[in-house]
């Protein structure tokens, strides 16, 4: 980049007004707050709140000896690999899909981009009126076929109702990525493989999709963030972490331990190790994006 | 010669329609749902077709107080939630354009260690710092008011980058040209900048209204009072399987309700949204 300094106002007061208000916002909402995690984290209430004692890392060594909360870093986990490669799988097959027709593109755009505008929690309550035991109409054809459906007892097929829905909400911005992705190939290539008589499957392999690798990548990160974090509204409202712990994702753990346990050591302890992951992912994020920025 | 191919093309219509029945389907069968008798919801299977009581159902949501939620109407609700995103969407969209602003187009003391302090709040998602924060709400009084619904969510470092990289292609000349013609930073911002910035401005909206209108942790935490909730959450207190009063065709119009307006939004401004989505790479 040839960055010629660049022109500016002189003023010497106004850029901090101009500044101020999301600076006063930062610190007062995101600073604090986080430094306050981090302070309590290192810190043993006792049960009437009456006395603190600093213990170090004691809280961390008693959460990840924790089997709960190992369970719920391994429900996480499955749920997050679950949702980013269902949501990733569908989206590009309708993205190179839409690539191939020609009449109807923006139609069927249209049509495929609105589950991005529902809520994750109402996106929840979607799935589950069809597939609760009680009056979901596809549990009723799932039980008539024999199959003893019911997800609000069995801890595998609530999993499957709740990456299900968490899914379905993402196929969409993955859908818009995947088709900026597959514009952005240059079409010379792919005739060039067709004249050489590679046939329409191994184009694909060969040259669109790691052609697509960038995109693909930028999309796990991004997906595997939505699991984590923007999917709590789909436990909270469809399962509750239940039946017994099977659904209880890190975020909703430190919700219910903070919140209706009232553990307050652990629950910090807990957001700092969130914050540690989410500063990785954010880490592994930017590197893609230069990346992106260096080789074009 | 790569496109001559009818059958091919066939095949890709075929699984882009599956595609979309598979994604519209919940939609769909929830306004099925919202169109039926309470009884009729409970036997299943459902129709696939709409029943007949699509106004009872609705003005009976809407306007006969039936579908209220702790003696809370459902317009109350929507009203909330309208308040919140919209809040959250201009005020956004205003800090972060004044902020970038500084940022670019002047040359303080601290200028960088601001810009980070503003990029590192990327890294803080509300969820990791959810005690914390909600102590500070009650501290500040903010619980079950407008300002503590929006305000924190106000501050974001993607919308100060975006911003941030869009004025960064605004060429010098331009600056140079106004102050030679004697405007000032204001004249500058008011005239130049905010004209040229009007599509950034709208994708960032539909973005942010979105983002806003399905907020779900926060507006739990922050709202004790019903008459304070937004309509997700409200939605969420209807639902009860235990309970054998519940009454599902209006949880289903209140579901439709829930979805209907930025479902609009994105519908109706997807030029915008796309751009939007596309460029702030969230």
């Amino acid at each position: 980049m040839a960055s010629s300094t660049r022109v500016t106002f002189p003023n010497k007061f106004l850029p901090y007004l101009l500044l101020a208000p999301q600076l006063a916002i930062t610190a007062i909402f995101f600073y604090w707050p986080a430094s306050q995690a981090i302070y309590q984290s290192v810190l043993r209430e006792d049960p009437f709140g009456l006395s603190t004692q600093f213990v170090g890392l004691d809280n961390f060594r008693r959460v990840l000896g924790d089997p709960n909360y190992l369970n719920s870093l391994q429900v996480t986990v499955i749920f997050s690999v679950a949702t980013a490669l269902i949501a990733m799988a569908l989206a590009l097959l309708l993205a190179v899909m839409a690539d191939k027709v020609i009449r109807g593109k923006g139609i069927y755009r249209t049509l495929l981009i609105w589950p991005y505008a529902v809520a994750p929690a109402i996106a929840g309550m979607l799935w589950l009126f069809l597939f609760n035991p009680s009056m979901g109409t596809l549990a009723h054809l799932v039980r008539s076929a024999g199959y003893n459906w019911d997800p609000l007892l069995n801890g595998d097929q609530a999993m499957v109702l709740i990456v299900s829905a968490a899914a379905w909400k993402q196929i969409s911005y993955n859908f818009l990525f995947f088709v900026a992705g597959l514009q952005s190939i240059p079409k010379s290539l792919i005739e060039a493989a067709a004249i050489d008589g590679a046939g329409e499957t191994k184009r694909f392999w060969t040259i669109v999709f790691p052609l697509l690798a960038p995109t693909t990548f930028f999309l796990l990160v991004v997906n595997t963030v939505y699991a984590f974090f923007d999917t709590f509204g789909i436990i909270h409202a469809v399962t509750g972490g239940g039946p017994g712990k099977a659904t209880e994702t890190l975020v909703y753990k430190v919700y219910n331990d903070g919140f209706v346990n009232l553990i307050l050591g652990d629950s910090a302890a807990q957001s700092v190790i969130l914050m540690i992951i989410v500063i990785g992912l954010t880490a592994i994020q930017f590197r893609y994006v230069e990346r992106k920025v260096h080789y074009g | 010669m790569i496109q001559n191919n009818p059958v091919g093309r066939l095949i890709a219509h075929v699984i882009l329609i599956i595609g979309i029945l598979i994604v519209a389907f919940p939609i769909y069968y929830t306004f099925v749902a919202s169109t039926q008798t309470l009884q009729e919801i409970l036997r299943p299977p459902l129709s696939l077709l709409p029943g007949g009581h699509f106004w009872e159902n609705y003005s009976a949501a809407l306007f006969g107080g039936v579908g209220r939620i702790g003696g809370v109407g459902v317009d109350r609700l929507l009203f909330n939630t309208l308040v919140m995103a919209l809040g959250i969407a201009i005020g956004k969209i205003c800090i972060s354009i004044l902020s970038a602003y500084a940022i670019v187009f002047f040359r303080f003391p601290g200028r960088m260690i601001f810009f980070w302090l503003i990029f590192i709040t990327l890294m803080l998602p509300v969820e990791v710092r959810i005690l914390p924060t909600y102590k500070i709400m009650v501290d500040l009084g903010l619980i079950d008011t407008y300002t503590g619904l929006i305000l924190p969510l106000m501050a974001s470092a993607t919308a100060t980058l975006l911003f941030r990289q869009f004025f960064m292609t605004i060429p010098g000349e331009l600056v140079e040209a106004a102050r030679v013609d004697g405007a000032g930073p204001w004249r500058f911002f008011k005239d130049i900048l905010l004209p040229l910035s009007k599509t950034n401005i709208a994708a960032l909206f539909v973005i942010l209204f979105i983002y806003g209108w399905t907020q779900y942790l926060w507006p739990l935490l922050m709202t004790n009072r019903n008459e304070m909730s937004t309509i997700v959450i409200g939605l969420r207190k209807m639902i009860s399987f235990a309970d054998a009063d519940t009454e599902w065709h209006l949880v289903m119009v209140t579901c439709i309700l829930a979805i209907l307006p930025p479902i609009l939004v994105v519908v109706l401004m997807q030029r915008w949204f796309v751009r939007g989505l596309v460029e702030t790479e969230k």
